[in-house]
């Protein structure tokens, strides 16, 4: 089972009921979509990740409507530096598919999801806590893993896996 | 009045914290407080090459030490586009059926015991003994088994085994109906888990909750028949739904997931194909150790796999499985070297906790204890 080659354009993927969903919103909000190993991730620009995922979630062929996981990937010393990384999944129609939003490291910031998902909350807390990105809108944002006063952020690249003695 | 019950409370199965605001008996808000038993686990995976990331996938949740084996190793196959021979994806699914059936006895158990009916959990504990001993047989060890490995499992399982859980699928659904006949039609069971703790379909999945949490409100989904891995579409279960959404539910979802799960290791034990254990990729699996210290070439590769890894195609992906709590999975990113760049793993226990909150406020605290055995918890996957 060889690995197939990674599709990159959004032409050829519009068959995929969230690329299609999107793309016929705002196709401005869509920075990429990449298709890899039998799995679909759309890039999504910032300040759209909110309302594209009300979108898919009401979407009428395909509905997103379960939230998986929400987490993040640091890119250090790479600008922009975070992908904080959506998974959504459609429980009638068997679907997955990752959203992603890249985020710089002078502004860490991302809307919340809470609004649409109350499951967001601590999945959007643990990537607080271990990233540093803050969720606006978000109703408790504190720190859920580590203790309140810790300092720094573990799961960043420039945090030792010793942590700081 | 606010309540502290834990972090050291018998029946929240860990270290959990509950925050409770209470108005005499009435639950007015609930908080879980976790953390406890955090290990930067997902931290320590960055720096070990692939292989040596099994075994700590084993202690994220105890209980079912195998289902994560398998959705790891999955994930790293799946990066790698490894063809596992059918002996191999067979085994897999037998002994995770088998642990399902650990996880969900230990649960019965614990949570029986919380609501006062002590005998279940002698009667539960009985036949996991059972099991773990069989998994020793395998692996060496009762709990944290780390059997398998990327790209098929660790050693064919010893003479001796297959009997012994054909033996133990005999006799297990007579256990099941000893379990049921204690509990199921009990009145002072159905009292405390009846209408007790409900949470409607709707909640439920804009909670993020997932597995027996889910289906005992009613949502049919099943990863293992909907989105099959490891050759699960080739077997026939039915998959438990309740409709309440109440502890009693999901009481019901998972005894009959004991008995569906029998089956499907009654079914592996039939169609067992023969054949090689282990993927054939030279470069990623471990060569036979007669090989090993007779060729030249397979001396070579073992020499490379141990001591500097084996390299993985960038790229990320994201395995899901049916773990016993719920949708386990595990999300990778490769940046092309020994090393994965990020582990991230999707516990079933930490969406299913929110929903915790939604079932006992405005009722009464005796209830909480229900619903926290209710969602089958382990903390050591919630704080990983």
């Amino acid at each position: 089972m060889p690995l197939s080659p990674v599709i990159t354009d959004v032409e050829q993927l519009k068959s995929h009921p969230a690329v299609a969903c999107l793309t016929g919103w705002n196709a401005g909000a869509v920075e990429g979509v990449k298709f890899d190993r039998e799995e679909m991730t759309i890039f999504v620009e910032r300040g759209s990740i909110r309302e594209a995922c009300a979108l898919l979630k009401e979407d009428a062929a395909c509905p997103f409507n379960f939230l998986s996981d929400i987490t993040c990937v640091d890119w250090y010393p790479a600008e922009p530096r975070f992908e904080v990384v959506y998974h959504l999944l459609s429980i009638p129609k068997k679907e997955r598919v990752r959203l992603k939003v890249r985020l710089n490291s002078a502004s860490p910031v991302i809307e919340s999801l809470t609004s649409l998902w109350p499951g967001a909350n601590y999945f959007e807390r643990e990537v607080f806590d271990l990233f540093g990105i803050r969720f606006t809108g978000h109703p408790y944002l504190r720190r859920i893993l580590m203790p309140e006063d810790w300092e720094g952020y573990p799961l960043r690249k420039d945090y030792p896996v010793e942590g700081y003695r | 009045m606010i309540l502290n019950m834990g972090p050291q409370h018998p029946s929240t199965h860990g270290v959990l914290r509950v925050l409770l605001e209470i108005d005499g008996e009435t639950v007015v808000r609930l908080m879980p407080d976790i953390g406890f038993l955090h290990t930067g686990i997902e931290k320590t995976c960055e720096a070990k090459f692939y292989q040596q990331v099994v075994p700590l996938t084993d202690r994220i949740d105890y209980l079912c030490p195998m289902t994560n084996n398998l959705c790891y190793v999955l994930a790293v196959e799946k990066l790698l586009g490894l063809e596992i021979p059918p002996k191999a994806q067979w085994l897999r699914v037998l002994l995770n059926e088998m642990t399902r059936i650990n996880s969900h006895l230990v649960w019965l158990g614990t949570h029986a015991m919380d609501i006062g009916a002590m005998t279940v959990f002698l009667y539960c504990f009985r036949e996991r003994e059972e099991i773990l001993k069989m998994f020793e047989m395998v692996s060496g060890q009762r709990m944290m088994t780390s059997y398998f490995r990327v790209g098929g499992i660790a050693l064919e399982p010893p003479l001796g085994f297959f009997d012994r859980v054909r033996d133990f699928a005999g006799y297990f659904p007579e256990k099941v109906d000893e379990y049921e006949n204690l509990l199921t039609g009990n009145p002072i069971w159905g009292m405390r888990t009846k209408g007790v703790a409900r949470i409607t379909a709707e909640d439920a999945i804009a909670l993020g909750a997932t597995g027996p949490t889910l289906r005992g409100s009613g949502v049919d989904i099943d990863l293992r028949r909907d989105m099959p891995y490891s050759s699960y579409e080739k077997f026939q279960f039915k998959v438990p739904v309740s409709q309440a959404g109440d502890v009693f539910a999901r009481y019901m979802c998972r005894v009959q997931e004991l008995r569906e799960s029998i089956g499907i290791v009654r079914q592996a034990l039939d169609g067992m194909p023969e054949g090689p254990i282990k993927a054939d990729a030279p470069h990623v699996v471990l060569p036979d150790r007669e090989k090993m210290k007779t060729q030249m070439e397979s001396l070579i590769y073992h020499f490379k796999i141990i001591t500097e890894g084996f390299a993985v195609p960038a790229g990320e992906v994201y395995q899901a499985v049916e773990s016993p709590r719920g949708e386990m999975g595990y999300y990778i990113v490769s940046d092309g070297t020994a090393k994965p760049y990020r582990v991230h793993m999707r516990s079933a226990c930490f969406a299913n906790l929110q929903t915790l909150a939604k079932m006992c406020e405005g009722r009464l605290l005796a209830d909480v204890v229900a619903a926290i055995g209710s969602i089958d918890i382990v903390l050591g996957e919630i704080d990983r």
